[in-house]
């Protein structure tokens, strides 16, 4: 086995109301990044696994956001990246 | 009747319920612990409102897993009453007993205020005792409230009158004005396909009392107390 870091992002899925994306986007505007368009926050997560191979270890962490790490009602994920640790 | 308030870490309304169930219904209650994985005989869980597990990650989501929430869902698949408030309908959510989620308020402050409800549906244990389109005040209290559903979910729950409270006015119009978290079409409250599990944002538990503003609560756990002597 060898160990991995897999790093997953979480976002609001597209189209619900996010209004955390909207405040922040409201404070950079402010700020004068007139250029926003739009922002949405989500959650950046980093899950350090023993593993066989890469493959497996980005399989594995799949479950995990379909069984906790998003919520599958309001949330969509994308697997950022995969390294050995 | 028995009735079960579960523990979590992070509870803070566990003993307001268990005070209500007691001193206002004089039924039995019972604290069950998180890490137990028994219900102690009772006929009716509450999962009641807090900050369960520090809602880390989300609002009850690691709730869901704890060993007790194994004995809760099987009660419910049994067909056992379930009445999840506040935090509890957040984890009654996680852990698939009730369709849809609660995100973030819309204005992203926390919500601690009287509203009015307006009650759709009596067809489920926990309100069969209310009359329909009847106005109940009682306390919101969370952060994150805003009832969320895809669009074919909504269509189910509004098709089947599985919308049990609805956020109204004075007039008992579910204005956006009257919406205190900006949950889709104003839903405060909803029942699974059997009516046998509620959840709702609110605190009945805290309206059980003249001294607290209001008893309007009163007529949820009555509702049980019907059920039971049917």
């Amino acid at each position: 086995m060898k160990r991995f870091k897999v790093s997953v992002h979480i976002v609001p899925r597209k189209g619900l109301l996010d209004p955390q994306g909207k405040a922040v986007a409201d404070s950079l505007r402010t700020l004068g990044f007139a250029a926003v368009a739009d922002v949405h926050v989500g959650r950046h997560v980093v899950i350090e696994m023993a593993a066989a191979d890469a493959g497996t270890a980005e399989a594995a962490v799949r479950d995990m956001c379909g069984r906790l790490l998003a919520n599958p009602v309001t949330e969509d994920f994308e697997i950022a990246g995969v390294v050995a640790a | 009747m028995k009735v079960g308030v579960v523990s979590f870490p992070g509870s803070n309304c566990d003993e307001d319920a268990l005070l209500a169930i007691v001193e206002r219904l004089h039924e039995s209650a019972v604290l069950l612990w998180h890490k137990d994985h028994d219900l102690q005989g009772a006929d009716v869980v509450i999962l009641p409102g807090g900050f369960s597990y520090g809602d880390y990650l989300r609002s009850g989501a690691i709730a869901r897993f704890s060993p007790i929430m194994q004995e809760v869902v099987a009660h419910a698949r049994r067909g056992g009453p379930v009445i999840g408030i506040c935090n509890g309908f957040q984890i009654a959510c996680e852990a698939g007993l009730l369709p849809g989620a609660l995100l973030r308020n819309e204005s992203l402050q926390f919500r601690s205020m009287p509203v009015t409800l307006r009650v759709e549906s009596v067809d489920t244990v926990f309100t069969r005792a209310a009359t329909p389109g009847a106005r109940l005040t009682m306390p919101i209290a969370h952060g994150d409230g805003r009832y969320t559903a895809d669009a074919e979910t909504l269509a189910r729950l509004e098709g089947e009158g599985r919308v049990v409270f609805r956020y109204v006015d004075a007039t008992g119009e579910p204005t956006a004005a009257a919406n205190p978290n900006g949950s889709l079409r104003n839903i405060a409250g909803v029942t699974n396909d059997t009516g046998t599990v509620v959840g709702l944002m609110p605190h009945p538990e805290r309206a059980m009392e003249p001294l607290l503003g209001s008893t309007d609560g009163l007529v949820l756990f009555e509702s049980l107390l019907a059920t039971a002597k049917a």
